[in-house]
């Protein structure tokens, strides 16, 4: 009995977690693979007999459509402006607050931390704010200096910028603390050695912090980009899309596809898409760095 | 650090030299520090001027005339209060996320069984698939279920986490097993040891957790979005987009919408900061 009972237990433990996930995340892969090739939307919801089969109608269609393609060509140039960007000023931040000695540089984690622990609906309503053309407090700021007025959300090109400005501010934080964490693991004889040989701080840094930190750069670069490849919320609730699809990302279209506009199996297709460039782009980014761990 | 062979000039110089570059370094990090502040500050300034003072050409930088009457608003024009309510119910709601989180992450930790190995791959592989892909087959399902428009539907679908229950997992496994030994031995049942031993061993992580879960609970708002479909189920950063759509122009009304939603949560934050920020070093994050 004592040992039925101890067999059981830890699938007791497990089994609350493995019914959510299966149902929640492992089964949802499956439904998307199998309505992409169909024409579910509403109607088909509520009559299943209505639902047809349609092979790989919606993959050829969602690849030409024009607000689609549109959608890949932000992305990318999100993930392309967005990512070094956010690896290359929270490892800066990360640098710097290491290097400092004093009490207050702890204080200054907390800042730079504060806002990826923040709503991202509050976050946008106080950056639209800050955007807004006549009564936002940066284009003031402009005129105070003399400069002119800049389309924050109104220019298609200014919009990605100005998103992925609000995105960068959010992802720093985060990224900051895990190469602070990174910066800790290096041992202080490291240093001790290269300036006995009479390397300066330049040196050390390209010599020693950097290559050390490999792990930890390849890390944040590959979440980074994984993160910004999906970026949702902040056109969701700043731009809707807007002006003219300019700011419309990959997973706002599905988004849109799916939830406003019920195409359930064309917004699936969508997505499958979207899954298969993560993997691909995931996959290089190992390549690279295998080839270089070799040299 | 320096060579002892190297004369006593040099050193004061090169002491002097160091204590000019913390500061420099310290006045840079400040500069950005600020710069990363203003978005809050201008918030929570913004958030007690009366609305006229916000639609004036020329921002004042502190109110001229303090004023509670947008928070005011939001309870008695908008239902905030409804919000938070159902806020709060979301927050205690992912508590028992994190604690079924535990429960798993102590079975995959301390017990030998038939499929661990493959479970466990499983639960880590649902990190890789992307919420865009499971977004729309999640919410069919809960629509079989006959959950939308339920508070069960927002709660479920995020309700457990594979990085909760792998971090639960990393930090169970250094639990000796002795120690559990000893109170099974003493006829301690196998949810006591996990309630009485295993649980009050893993603080270090519960409180990160913790944190993290509020926070995470706190801004819910893909789930809500979806599956509520009238104002009763509404969550704060739900209500928070339907008065950006609904008062456009008042960035007072707007800007004290976010300051209630930010604030608790800064405040938090601050109080615990050292347990998050630590938190990373334990998980192993190098």
């Amino acid at each position: 009995m004592k040992s039925f009972l101890a067999n059981k237990t830890p699938y007791f433990f497990i089994a609350p977690a493995i019914i959510l996930l299966s149902l929640f995340s492992i089964l949802p892969i499956f439904v998307a693979l199998i309505i992409s090739f169909t024409d579910l939307d509403l109607v088909g919801i509520a009559d299943w007999s209505s639902i047809s089969f349609v092979g790989f109608e919606n993959y050829k269609e969602v690849v030409s459509d024009p607000i689609f393609v549109k959608s890949i060509f932000n992305t990318l140039f999100y993930v392309v402006i967005g990512v070094p960007l956010v690896i290359v000023l929270s490892l800066a931040i990360a640098l710097l607050i290491n290097f400092g000695k004093a009490r207050i540089f702890k204080a200054f984690r907390v800042v730079f931390y504060m806002p990826s622990i923040t709503n991202v609906v509050a976050v946008a309503v106080v950056w639209s704010y800050l955007y807004n053309p006549q009564l936002g407090l940066f284009n003031h700021v402009l005129n105070l200096l003399n400069l002119p007025d800049v389309p924050w959300l109104q220019d298609p090109t200014m919009a990605k910028i100005s998103l992925i400005l609000l995105a960068l501010w959010r992802a720093i934080g985060l990224n900051m603390i895990i190469f602070l964490a990174a910066l800790q693991g290096i041992p202080k004889t490291y240093y001790e050695a290269a300036q006995l040989d009479g390397a300066n701080n330049w040196k050390q840094l390209t010599r020693i912090t950097i290559p050390l930190l490999r792990y930890a750069i390849f890390f944040v670069s590959i979440t980074t980009m994984i993160g910004w490849l999906q970026f949702f919320e902040e056109p969701f609730v700043m731009t809707n899309g807007g002006p003219l699809d300019s700011t419309t990302s990959v997973a706002l279209f599905i988004y849109r596809n799916g939830f406003q506009f019920s195409n359930f199996g064309y917004a699936a297709a969508g997505s499958f898409i979207l899954f298969i460039a993560i993997i691909i782009i995931t996959m290089i980014q190992f390549k690279i760095q295998n080839k270089q761990q070799d040299y | 650090m320096k060579s002892s062979a190297a004369p006593k000039q040099s050193l004061s110089s090169s002491i002097r030299q160091e204590k000019i570059q913390q500061w420099v370094v310290g006045i840079i990090l400040a500069i950005g520090g600020l710069i990363v502040a203003i978005p809050f500050i201008w918030m929570i300034l913004s958030a007690f001027k009366p609305e006229s003072e916000v639609m004036q050409l020329t921002p004042t930088l502190f109110p001229e005339q303090w004023t509670i009457e947008n928070f005011h608003n939001l309870f008695v024009n908008m239902n905030f209060g409804l919000y938070l309510k159902n806020t709060i119910i979301v927050v205690l709601w992912s508590f028992v996320g994190l604690f079924l989180n535990a429960m798993a992450g102590y079975a995959f930790a301390k017990f030998e069984f038939k499929g661990r190995n493959q479970l466990f791959f499983m639960v880590l592989a649902t990190m890789m698939i992307p919420g865009q892909v499971t977004m729309i087959p999640v919410y069919l399902i809960l629509n079989q279920m006959q959950l939308t428009n339920t508070m069960a539907g927002i709660v479920l679908p995020g309700l457990v986490g594979a990085f909760g229950i792998f971090l639960f997992r990393q930090f169970m496994i250094t639990i000796p097993d002795e120690l559990l030994e000893a109170a099974r031995l003493d006829g301690a049942s196998e949810f006591r040891v996990f309630w009485q031993i295993v649980l009050p061993m893993t603080k270090p992580i519960l409180a990160v957790q913790g944190i993290l879960t509020f926070i995470a609970g706190w801004n819910s708002f893909l789930w809500p979005l979806i599956i509520a479909n009238d104002e009763n189920l509404y969550t704060l950063s739900v209500g928070l987009q339907l008065l950006k759509g609904q008062y456009g122009g008042n960035f007072a009304l707007q800007m004290a919408g976010s300051t209630f939603m930010v604030v608790p949560i800064v405040i938090i934050f601050i109080i615990f900061q050292k347990h998050i920020i630590d938190g990373y070093t334990i998980s192993g994050m190098k």
